[in-house]
């Protein structure tokens, strides 16, 4: 049954990992701005749909 | 007829617009900055937003100050020799697509390395390449595409500011110590004597333990701080019994776990503190975007052209003295007071007044500082420094340095004190039953009452009222700086208004013709001299009248600060004051005059009207019979008459009022026992609104400039201020009713800890229930209460 130590162990191991993820998140300023990330997110479509207009362009001469 | 609108900007475009590449702009800036977007293949701006752009501003030489080392420094996050960041703020982010256009500035210029938008706080984070472009050269790429910076004095001071993200690591914090001490104490939940539970419980219990210990001295430092403040001022705040709660909470488990007596209250106690911090962080979230504390600081420049020797310099407005020679651009603030020396000065005071008719300035007439200049170039010479100018003296008023939360007892407050007196007593007479009962038990009980009276539940009611009626408001437009000022709202019994750019409306003002009338012939003659004119009286003057052919003039004649002259087939007028026309004026100036003469006979006057806001009438007379009214203005008795007439006879009018006068008022009517709400808008307001209970700025446009306030009115939503504050008083009503809720919670609870019966389960159940119902009430009422705001003033 001491087998609940190392069960024990890992589990708070695990939490405290991902608690420090969270911490570490925060500090980097992952939380200060939650609404432009969100925008930024849709923005990919749009870069990739650019460069495509420039291949098509360098097609053309 | 309807306008196109502008493709760039959206505003529509008249006779002037300009078609180029099929499509329509209102003017050259709105065409240029397109022409720059499509040649770097940036189109894609106008699609993910219509019209997303701005008019870009004539800039010639405002940004020169940014080539001084000194103030690089102050306004840069870091910098070495080849790479510099610096935060911005622009106050035109407002969608999509400007996130879009301002991410990818490296396209139109590769030494900007990166640049990051924050929306929410309207800034964008520029990383650049200093060996090949500077600060200056980076504003001036932004303000050529129409997304100006604006640097004021205030980003000097401030410099680096440091975000406070403690709230969230407390709330992180007790949310992982409350969901595995939660998981640890489940198996105890069900006294289930299994064997191997028995054998581990102790270890069980202690991880709990170690759980809770940042819990108690990290999370929940705050309560027994304020608690702690609280006592020593001798109030019994909220803070008082939650302190007690936890702490007593904490001190029970603990013996109990290390006597062996119980499994401890080690869920309860951390999901109490996670639901508190939650209340907290739900209540602080407001705007960051708009800021409530701007004085003139955020106004001012930060550096402006001395003129030395014939050389123009830029220097920082502190270093001003007096004796200056200053040069005033186009659209520039004028930072001092001072004297007016060369060139022809019309100043908008409107920052200062609220009044949008600009004031004309001849050589030797005294400025006053925060005049913004609007036409051509002038140059001034200091009379006294920044610090102690007319407007700038107004902020060393101690009314600024005021605390207006910490002085107002709230409703939560003044219902904890009876309440931690109550709860103190019903656990002392328990404890005393107990005593001859069964003194065995008297530490149980008393522990057992003081943990779950614990007023979470009444500690949340308010934070998520407010916390949501502050979004609900936001969302109307109506921009609260924090929670409190919704209750300070439901208290008013005096409101007082600004005259002019509060009641009234600032961009827009009438002319009514009193005169001889004017033949056809002359109606086109006087709208094509208004033509050539740039007088903002002249301009506005033009757009009022109906629309005419235009003649060509023979000739043309402008005295700045008279009038005009000018003449058309064989027919001459005059436009200006009643000096210039050849008129005696008998009348006191009390109003703005426009005079007409036409071949040297006498016509008529134009008088401009301030235009009342629309609804002004129907909002005093819905607030008349729930509040004192008053108006008190800056400026002469010429509006009176109007004024009687528009609004109930109970209202106050109060005229020739000085900045510290409307302070006084306000102090004195204080002083009488009124709660007054100022409503005001310029930085004249500024003491006024400082001094009221509730301070309320006006605001055309929100994100440009307001006073320091406690809260900051859209204009649009002006004539809705009675429907504000009676969903504020419907918030005071769901805080009571939820106060209510929470007491029969805490009374059930109450009959356990009482009778010596509290299990840990029972608090385990009963703390969140109790909490999460609060909270889904309070919710739910405020949404309704939101959404009937809506519907009924048809917002």
């Amino acid at each position: 049954m001491s087998v609940i130590y190392i069960l024990l162990a890992i589990s708070i191991i695990v939490a405290i990992v991902f608690f420090a993820a969270f911490i570490i998140a925060v500090r980097r300023g992952q939380y200060d701005d939650s609404y432009t990330p969100s925008v930024r997110m849709l923005f990919e479509d749009e870069l990739v749909k650019d460069k495509s207009d420039k291949s098509i362009e360098t097609n053309k001469d | 007829m309807s306008l196109t609108p502008c493709y760039h900007c959206g505003d529509p475009c008249d006779k002037n617009s300009i078609n180029f590449d099929e499509k329509v702009f209102c003017c050259n800036g709105c065409k240029t900055v397109y022409e720059i977007f499509s040649e770097n293949e940036l189109t894609c701006y106008y699609d993910l937003q219509q019209s997303p752009g701005a008019i870009p501003t004539e800039i010639h030489g405002k940004y020169d100050f940014l080539e001084q080392e000194d103030i690089i420094d102050k306004l840069i996050e870091f910098g070495d020799e080849t790479i510099q960041i610096a935060t911005l703020y622009i106050p035109h982010i407002h969608c999509s697509s400007c996130i879009w256009i301002l991410e990818n500035l490296n396209k139109l210029n590769p030494e900007i390395v990166d640049s990051q938008v924050n929306f929410g706080n309207k800034t964008v984070r520029l990383t650049y390449r200093t060996d090949k472009i500077s600060l200056k050269d980076a504003v001036i790429l932004l303000s050529s595409i129409g997304y100006e910076p604006y640097i004021s004095l205030e980003n000097l001071e401030t410099g680096k500011k440091k975000i406070d993200r403690r709230i969230i690591y407390k709330l992180g914090i007790a949310g992982f110590a409350f969901g595995n001490v939660m998981f640890l104490s489940f198996p105890e939940y069900f006294e289930v004597n299994e064997f191997w539970l028995e054998k581990y419980k102790h270890l069980f219990r202690w991880i709990m333990f170690a759980y809770s210990l940042p819990v108690v001295f990290y999370a929940a430092q705050d309560y027994f701080r304020s608690a702690y403040k609280g006592l020593r001022s001798g109030l019994l705040n909220i803070d008082v019994p939650i302190a007690l709660g936890i702490l007593v909470l904490f001190l029970r488990s603990t013996i109990e776990i290390m006597f062996d007596l119980g499994s401890g209250f080690f869920d309860s106690l951390t999901g109490l503190v996670f639901f508190l911090l939650l209340g907290k962080f739900f209540q602080q979230r407001t705007y960051n975007f708009l800021s409530f504390e701007r004085d003139y600081k955020s106004y001012f420049p930060i550096a402006i052209t001395k003129i030395e020797d014939g050389n123009e310099t830029p220097i920082q407005v502190y270093e001003i003295v007096e004796g200056d020679r200053l040069l005033i651009r186009n659209q520039e603030l004028i930072p001092v007071d001072a004297i007016l020396i060369k060139g022809d000065a019309m100043i908008d005071y409107s920052f200062v007044t609220g009044e949008s008719v600009p004031v004309m300035k001849q050589s030797g007439d005294k400025l006053y500082a925060g005049g913004k200049q609007i036409s051509g170039v002038i140059e001034i010479e200091t009379l006294k420094t920044v610090e102690q100018s007319y407007l700038t003296q107004l902020w060393s008023n101690d009314v600024f340095k005021k605390d207006k939360e910490a002085l107002f007892a709230n409703l939560t407050d003044k219902l904890s004190k009876h309440f931690t007196r109550v709860i103190l007593l019903i656990a002392f007479v328990s404890g005393l039953f107990w005593m001859f009962y069964d003194p065995s038990k008297v530490m149980n009980v008393v522990t057992a009452v003081l943990i779950i009276a614990c007023p979470c539940a009444i500690a949340l009611s308010a934070p998520f009222t407010y916390g949501n009626l502050l979004r609900i408001f936001g969302k109307l437009k109506f921009y609260l700086k924090n929670a409190s000022v919704i209750e300070q709202l439901s208290t008013i019994d005096t409101i007082i208004f600004d005259k002019t750019g509060t009641i009234t409306a600032n961009n827009k003002s009438e002319a009514f013709y009193d005169g001889i009338e004017l033949s056809s012939e002359e109606e086109k003659l006087l709208k094509s001299t208004l033509r050539g004119s740039n007088h903002p009286l002249s301009r506005s003057l033009y757009d009022m009248l109906e629309a005419q052919d235009i003649v060509s003039l023979s000739s043309y004649n402008e005295t700045p600060g008279l009038g005009i002259e000018a003449s058309h087939d064989r027919s001459l007028m005059k436009v200006g004051s009643a000096e210039y026309v050849g008129i005696e004026d008998d009348m006191e100036e009390l109003n703005t005059e426009v005079h007409i003469s036409s071949n040297n006979k006498y016509k008529g006057k134009f008088t401009f009207f301030n235009s009342y806001r629309e609804g002004l009438s129907r909002l005093f007379n819905s607030l008349r019979d729930d509040y004192h009214l008053a108006v008190i203005s800056g400026d002469n008795e010429g509006e009176r008459k109007n004024l009687e007439k528009l609004l109930p006879t109970s209202t106050k009018l109060i005229f020739n009022q000085k900045p510290e006068d409307k302070l006084e008022y306000i102090a004195f009517h204080q002083k009488e026992g009124s709660r007054i709400m100022m409503i005001g808008d310029g930085l004249n307001d500024a003491g006024a609104l400082a001094q009221g209970d509730v301070g309320v700025a006006v605001s055309e446009n929100i994100n440009v400039f307001s006073p320091a306030c406690d809260a900051i009115l859209d204009a649009s939503v002006f004539n809705h201020i009675d429907a504000f504050l009676s969903a504020s008083k419907s918030a005071i009503k769901i805080i009571k009713w939820s106060f209510f809720f929470s007491f029969l919670y805490n009374i059930i609870g109450l009959y356990f800890a009482v009778t010596g019966r509290l299990e840990p389960v029972i608090a385990a159940i009963l703390m969140p229930l109790s909490s999460i119902s609060i909270v889904v009430f309070t919710t739910v009422a405020t949404n309704y209460v939101g959404r009937r705001l809506v519907k009924r003033n048809k917002l």
